[in-house]
């Protein structure tokens, strides 16, 4: 979404430039930009693809990444707090992100772009199987 | 104030009327250090001219006073006393402060005696607690039989026993011999590095002075860090030893400064093996500690050497393993022969091949790294937070990945790194499984029938 935002002005404002030069290599200006879209778009889709989270019995696994890999493993037992944060550009779409934290500053386990309402709810199962199997530190 | 005989604490009391004068003291060395070259500078400015150097002097003997004034007054306005479930201090003239540190959630009791407190006899008492990490009591200074009395006294309340339970008694478990201190961090890599090139540059100068001066003045000042350095690390680690009481680890350090710290053993996080390069063939390690906090809260303020601690600063091989085997039952450094990456990691990590190890057992995780310095951690598998599995494009080309064991430590966690794709795959199931049953371990015989209760209203309201 951010890609549309930032593409589209540049490709308009391409196109604008190549009517202005009018010459003949001019035309490669917006080529150009329009493969980078394309790239950054298949990039993305493929980041956004390799998001993904599973809810087991007693932990919750995280995988992101594409050209470096992440799987996370957080027991339930461990969390400290669940964060729900929804930027301006989430928001327009309804979509918030939710964070685990740990005890452990290292524990990265973030999960993108869900529905507010499914972000909701995975927040308040997580507290309530957190609140179940708490053994501290 | 109450005699010898009263229970210290028992009732209100003031700290000791010297404390200000510590306090004091180091105030006054630095305004001493802020205020004689300023009035050397005005007395540069106008030679001859009496008065301006006099109301300088003036101004700064009032600053001083000043700050006398406030150390006493701030003496007077405090008061301290151990209640039956809380330390309460209250402080504060102006704007009057109450601090009730609840003793249930008391994680260790210190003794600090900074110099100047020495010489007069005193010590700091602090309070470290759970939960925010920024109010930590402090009772500075009281005399050192008085600071030893309310450490009994906070402890024995601290565990639910009669306040009048004498201190568990400490065992001796090892001490450093201050000679082997000096020559071990002598030769750690950050002096004896300079210290070669230095005595090269000396060979240099010899043979021809402009070439040896120029590499002389360049090694110079990286000797001197070094040794600063080296010397800070004795004042801090002289006359090292360890005990052990009932409750947990024991640590009396300091030259200048005096500490005498308690490390409970159920908040070790982590510990650490290191060997510096140069101390292999003496067959030394250190041996260091990994505490939880809470992170973000106070680690800037909180100096490093207190994070991590130093468990051991240097001892041989079959000492620290009889200090591990006290702390972490069980626990041996030795790695397993499968315990070593595949050949093919020496491609992603040229330097740090040959130390690299990791293995786990059924109690701990191990994770071996390291270039100069080799480095084992061991991480009880009941206090891990979080296992994770990553790869890179250069390791996923040789079929690599590493595995990260997340504590709630604060200085370095235990990183598998470059083991097969395939290992690592199972390695993360496995060790949460069995991180999972550890917790199980470990929580089952410690549960009073309270929590048990609320448990089971949690599953059945579930």
């Amino acid at each position: 979404m951010v890609l549309a935002a930032v593409f589209l002005p540049l490709l308009a404002g391409a196109i604008v430039a190549m009517l202005i030069i009018n010459g003949g290599w001019a035309v490669v200006i917006p080529l150009v930009i329009a493969a980078l879209a394309v790239f950054s778009w298949s990039v993305e889709r493929g980041r956004y693809r390799s998001w993904g989270y599973a809810e087991r019995e007693d932990d919750l696994i995280v995988r992101r990444g594409l050209l470096f890999r992440r799987t996370s493993v957080v027991p339930y037992g461990r969390m400290q707090f669940i964060d729900v944060t929804a930027g301006p550009v989430d928001r327009i779409f309804g979509m918030a992100t939710v964070q685990l934290h740990t005890a452990a500053a290292a524990t990265d386990a973030r999960i993108p772009g869900l529905l507010r309402a499914d972000a909701d709810l995975l927040r308040d199962r997580l507290a309530s199987v957190g609140e179940a199997t708490a053994t501290g530190l | 104030m109450g005699g010898p005989d009263v229970p210290v604490g028992s009732d209100w009391r003031r700290l000791h009327p010297l404390s200000p004068v510590v306090r004091f003291g180091r105030i006054a060395v630095g305004l001493l250090v802020v205020a004689i070259p300023a009035l050397e500078a005005s007395r540069g400015q106008r030679p001859g001219g009496g008065s301006p150097i006099f109301g300088s002097l003036i101004v700064w003997a009032a600053l001083v006073a000043l700050s006398a004034v406030a150390g006493f007054v701030s003496w007077l306005v405090t008061r301290w006393r151990i209640g039956t479930a809380d330390l309460q201090i209250e402080t504060g003239l102006l704007r009057r402060q109450s601090i009730r540190i609840p003793l249930a959630r008391v994680q260790a009791v210190d003794i600090v005696a900074p110099l100047a407190a020495r010489i007069l006899g005193l010590a700091e008492v602090r309070v470290v607690s759970a939960g925010r990490g920024g109010e930590h009591g402090r009772l500075g200074y009281l005399t050192a039989a008085e600071a030893v009395a309310a450490r009994a006294r906070l402890l024995a309340l601290a565990h639910g026993l009669a306040p009048d339970t004498p201190e568990p008694v400490a065992q001796p478990l090892l001490s450093v011999v201050n000679p082997r201190l000096v020559v071990a961090l002598s030769l750690r890599a950050g002096i004896a590095l300079p210290a070669l090139f230095a005595i090269a540059a000396i060979v240099v100068l010899v043979v021809s002075p402009r070439a040896g001066a120029i590499v002389l003045s360049t090694t110079l000042p990286v000797l001197i860090t070094g040794v600063v350095t080296v010397a800070r690390t004795f004042n801090e680690e002289f006359e090292f030893s360890v005990s052990e009481a009932g409750d947990g680890l024991r640590l009396d350090r300091g030259l200048l400064q005096r500490r005498h710290e308690t490390i409970p053993f159920g908040r070790i996080q982590a510990l650490r093996v290191v060997q510096p390069l140069l101390w292999r063939p003496a067959g030394w390690l250190r041996l260091e500690v990994d505490v939880a906090r809470q992170h973000g809260v106070e680690q800037s303020r909180e100096d490093p050497q207190r994070l991590g601690r130093t468990l051991i600063p240097v001892a041989r091989r079959e000492e620290v393993l009889a200090l591990l085997a006290r702390v972490f039952p069980e626990a041996g450094i030795d790695a397993p022969p499968q315990a070593r990456p595949p050949r093919r990691a020496l491609l992603k990590a040229p330097f740090s091949y040959h130390c690299l190890a990791a293995w786990y057992g059924t109690r701990y995780v191990y994770a071996r790294t390291g270039r100069v310095q080799e480095a084992t951690v061991i991480a009880p598998l009941q206090k891990i937070q979080s296992v994770r599995l990553s790869s890179g494009p250069l390791q996923r080309r040789l079929r690599l990945a590493n595995v990260h064991i997340d504590t709630a430590g604060q200085r370095w966690q235990a990183a598998m790194k470059c083991r097969d794709e395939r290992e690592a795959g199972t390695w993360v199931w496995d060790i949460s499984a069995r991180a999972r049953l550890a917790r199980r371990r470990e929580a089952r015989p410690r549960r009073t029938p309270a929590t048990r209760l609320s448990d089971d209203a949690g599953t059945a309201i579930a």
